[in-house]
């Protein structure tokens, strides 16, 4: 019999393709159920307007309009939508405007139709009397005293004010021998996965049972959102996120529109559809990052960071959303970076604004500490007219320091950052890209390298370090079928990131079975038993631990079983091709099969256990993990006409043990793309007034295959010692790594020009003008 | 309207309201739903297809505008049980994760590769640059169309010989 080989480390083709690649698989808005309908929502077009009155009575009355629903309608029937972050302000979240419109964009009324069209002519016929009131776009002038409230109840916009202060903090700043001060800024980004969002629900009314699909990240959390907003309970509803075409954090979270749409399908007893378009994906899908942060970095003349002390004003929006407040935590948190920076104190003032609110995007809250670690370096580097890799080994967390606790009380599992950033300098030719740059300065061009040494918080997380009401454990069934196949449930919910094939390698190496023997299934709370979701790069370190626990339980059961069939003490067999076999005499061995058909026929039965062959486990992780990297990019800036040109992208990152080295690359291709798409690209942009001015992909530059450079990828593998395989998670950590390395080189581009700091996005015309004030002021 | 046009090689004769677009004719009438929408305005290539052989953004193509036209859709790719070389060079070179861009994404791909049977990394990334995706960072989606290139180079000369 042919040997089947080992999946895990092997570059395995994805088991998720085939139906993608056929164009086979089903997104939400190809479910399609009879009789169904289809629900527009009329959205505000101030950012902050008294809403006098609403007339939907013309609307009612188009054929085809099985109801027009308003704030008022709503009011006494749906609660609020869920925050589970804590927060001093947390303002009632109505699935309709009620009384106020407080960003543009927020749904106002909701028409259900036979047809989208038919739901569109009927909102024509509206009509809104809206009293515009002043808003407030900036957070920092959100805070004074004289602006604009958006929630009245709370006598000012500000959602909550943390400190977290440290005791040496101070004296840092005292015996520093430079403080050096600037102000960075996140700005505010749209996730823009290619699919929007979209709802399905449908109600048996007979059996009083509910079922939802929603393009969403979290099933199970999103069940209970909907049970507890309609009051039913959570046996009798089903959410189902089929085919998810991408999340990136905007799908983990609860919308006015699921709730609103689940409502409908019960009370008209009929399926309802809503399917977001591109303007509204823009206007009101959760917005990433938004952060202004002041800093005040204590160094000394070699470089040693003594302390940082920083502010941070965040911008939440006008509504919280499921996470909005909790996301800048991780960013005072993440300030230690990869170095040892002994006092670290911070102070976060999360405000209300006129716009959308912000919540989880990719890295949530991590890429901002990033920027600011590798941003600080960087500039103190040039401050001090050090080398900027330099300054970073000075002051790295050196190998042995693991478990590390940083100052702000972080425990860092295991980490190597010298070794992965002297890897990166290696492979990028450091002291020769620094020659050649210094030629190429002779001659007038302006080349710049950047270096970001990262690492990051994910594999979320222990329970009790998040918000209430959301776990942070992660589930699995791992079930042998009579035919010895198997059939995995996971909790997590994977839209891309290919644990139909992760899960299915691991299952497959610890039973010595194929992998097309093995199959997962995921995102159907009716199937699945309760788990958590897919964020925060935790599928494998949590999922895979869970899916590990399982196997562990079924490979004592089918040992124990085996051992009376062979006579053998069970911790002397092993899984060996399709058999069970002794460890040391392979061709000592009973088929699996015998052993399974044992379990399930049970003619002899075997004491002390019981038939089936079925496990679940769940998975409490005791830390985050922390996946670290460095990247290196080289860029060349256009005097002329401000744009970057990519001359070398390289990337080393350290997720822990890789189970799918192909899968690995493609999270971290990804990542880096999202990276650079801040860097250079994207801004969510609301004018003065509150209008959203980047609602088009027109004005939004999502990096196209032509804006992105070519990357070179290398690994170092320091496992996690948090979970049986070691990882550590990758989802984000090319996010994290990328915007600095890509800033930072920009700006060495641009240093000998006097050029200190430009705020992201580094877009040509901020360039261009950068460097015209720079050659204008030393007299060019 | 009365439309005819061929889609995927079958003939189609329908009667559809004037103002539909191709994309959801497709998707509504036809029943395909391989071809996805992804933006209302042009920019983004998810519901890209090939119209005479040529891509087209099918959402800002009205049906009646592909009267006596092929349409190929990403359902049109394969033939029977054969995947076609573009469909293995994204699975063999995980040219796609979340999957949502890649029917439109390979489409473009198949018009390139009609073009130009052996294009450079830069030919690839601007025959793709109407296609935005924002989970590979594009360089497996490289990979895939050389791979795809490599193969039905091999083909032509395999059946020339």
């Amino acid at each position: 019999m042919a040997l089947i080989p080992k999946f895990v480390g092997e570059r395995v083709k994805r088991r998720e393709d085939p139906r993608l690649i056929t164009g086979t698989a089903t997104y939400v808005d190809d479910v399609r159920l009879p009789g169904m309908l289809s629900a527009v929502v009329l959205r505000s077009p101030h950012a902050h307007a008294k809403i006098n009155s609403i007339d939907v009575e013309a609307a009612r009355k188009m054929p085809g309009i099985a109801a027009v629903l308003t704030g008022e309608d709503t009011k006494d029937k749906i609660g609020s939508l869920p925050c589970v972050a804590q927060a001093e302000h947390i303002p009632f979240h109505p699935v309709l405007a009620q009384g106020k419109v407080r960003y543009v964009g927020e749904p106002v009324v909701l028409a259900v139709a036979t047809d989208p069209y038919r739901a569109h002519d009927a909102l024509e016929l509206v009509e809104i009397d809206y009293e515009p009131l002043d808003g407030v776009v900036d957070p920092e002038k959100a805070l004074n005293a004289e602006a604009p409230l958006i929630h009245e109840q709370f006598g000012n916009n500000l959602v909550v004010r943390v400190e977290v202060p440290h005791p040496a903090a101070e004296d840092a700043i005292r015996s520093a021998d430079r403080t050096i001060r600037f102000r960075l800024v996140n700005q505010r980004l749209a996730p823009m996965s290619i699919e929007p969002r979209g709802v399905v629900a449908q109600w048996h009314a007979a059996s009083q049972q509910l079922t939802v699909w929603s393009s969403t990240q979290i099933p199970h959390l999103l069940r209970s959102a909907l049970a507890g907003a309609l009051r039913l309970g959570e046996n009798r509803v089903r959410v189902i996120a089929p085919e998810v075409g991408g999340g990136f954090g905007c799908k983990l979270n609860v919308y006015r529109e699921e709730v609103l749409t689940a409502y409908l399908a019960v009370t008209l007893n009929r399926p309802v559809k809503w399917i977001e378009h591109r303007r509204e994906n823009f206007a009101a899908t959760t917005h990433g990052r938004d952060q202004i942060t002041y800093l005040e970095v204590a160094v000394k003349n070699d470089g040693i960071v003594l302390g940082i002390k920083a502010r941070f004003i965040c911008d939440m929006g006008a509504y919280l959303q499921l996470f909005t407040p909790a996301i800048p935590g991780f960013s005072g948190l993440m300030m230690s970076g990869c170095y040892k920076i002994p006092a670290i104190s911070f102070s976060q003032e999360m405000v209300f604004t006129n716009k959308m609110a912000t919540d989880a995007y990719r890295g949530a809250g991590r890429p901002e500490a990033a920027y600011i670690t590798e941003r600080t370096m960087d500039m103190v580097a040039v401050e001090l007219g050090l080398d900027p890799a330099e300054i970073r080994r000075r002051n790295f967390i050196p190998k042995d320091a693991f478990p590390y606790t940083t100052a702000t009380g972080l425990v860092y599992d295991s980490g190597n950052y010298g070794f992965a950033f002297e890897k990166a300098l290696d492979i990028i030719d450091y002291k020769k890209a620094r020659a050649d740059q210094e030629a190429a300065r002779k001659r007038g061009r302006l080349i710049g390298i950047g270096l970001a040494s990262y690492v990051e918080l994910c594999g979320m997380g222990p329970s009790s370090m998040l918000p209430p009401g959301v776990p942070g454990w992660e589930s699995s069934t791992v079930r042998i079928e009579p035919d010895c196949k198997i059939t995995v449930l996971t909790g997590i919910s994977p839209h891309g990131q290919g644990q139909e094939t992760t899960f299915a390698q691991m299952v497959a190496d610890a039973l010595g079975i194929d992998i097309d023997d093995v199959t997962v299934l995921h995102g159907d709370t009716a199937i699945v038993q309760y788990g958590v979701g897919t964020f925060g790069s935790r599928g494998l370190a949590l999922g895979g631990t869970a899916l590990m626990m399982s196997i562990g339980k079924l490979q004592e059961k089918l040992k124990k079983i085996a051992s009376t069939m062979m006579e053998a003490p069970p911790d002397q067999l092993t899984f060996f091709n399709r058999t069970i076999a002794l460890t040391n005499d392979l061709d000592r061995a009973i088929p699996l099969q015998r052993v399974v058909t044992a379990a399930y026929d049970y003619k002899q039965p075997i004491p002390g256990m019981e038939p089936g062959l079925d496990e679940k486990s769940f998975f409490e992780p005791s830390g985050f993990t922390f996946p670290f990297g460095a990247h290196v990019a080289i860029v060349e800036v256009d005097a002329d006409t401000g744009i970057v040109k990519f001359l070398r992208y390289v990337a080393v990152d350290d997720c822990g043990r890789i189970i799918s080295p192909l899968l690995v690359e493609g999270q971290v291709h990804g990542g880096i793309a999202q990276g650079i798409g801040q860097a250079l690209y994207e801004e969510v942009v609301y004018d003065e007034s509150g209008q959203l001015l980047t609602a088009t992909l027109m004005d939004y530059a999502v990096p196209r295959a032509d804006m992105l450079p070519h990357y070179e990828l290398a690994n170092t593998v320091t496992p996690s010692p948090l979970n049986p395989m070691g990882v550590k998670g990758v989802g984000e950590a090319g996010t994290i790594g990328s915007t600095p390395c890509v800033v930072n080189a920009v700006m060495d581009a641009l240093t000998p020009l006097g050029i200190r700091h430009i705020d992201m996005p580094l877009k040509p015309d901020k360039i261009w003008r950068a460097i015209r004030d720079a050659r204008a002021g030393n007299g060019a | 309207m009365r439309i005819n046009l061929t889609l995927n090689g079958q003939r189609r004769d329908d009667d559809v309201e004037p103002r539909i677009l191709l994309v959801h004719y497709i998707r509504e009438i036809a029943g395909l739903t391989g071809t996805h929408v992804g933006c209302e305005s042009t920019l983004c290539g998810a519901c890209t297809v090939l119209m005479d052989g040529k891509a087209v953004k099918s959402c800002t193509v009205l049906a009646v505008q592909a009267y006596g036209n092929q349409i190929t859709t990403v359902e049109g790719l394969a033939q029977e049980d054969k995947l076609h070389p573009i469909q293995e060079g994204f699975w063999e070179e995980h040219g796609l994760q979340c999957g949502y861009c890649t029917p439109g994404m390979m489409m473009a791909a198949a018009d390139l590769l009609s073009r130009n049977t052996n294009p450079s990394e830069p030919e690839i990334r601007h025959a793709i640059e109407g296609n935005l995706c924002r989970c590979t960072g594009y360089q497996h989606i490289i990979k895939a169309v050389q791979y795809a290139a490599k193969k039905m180079r091999g083909a032509d000369n395999k059946s020339a010989a």
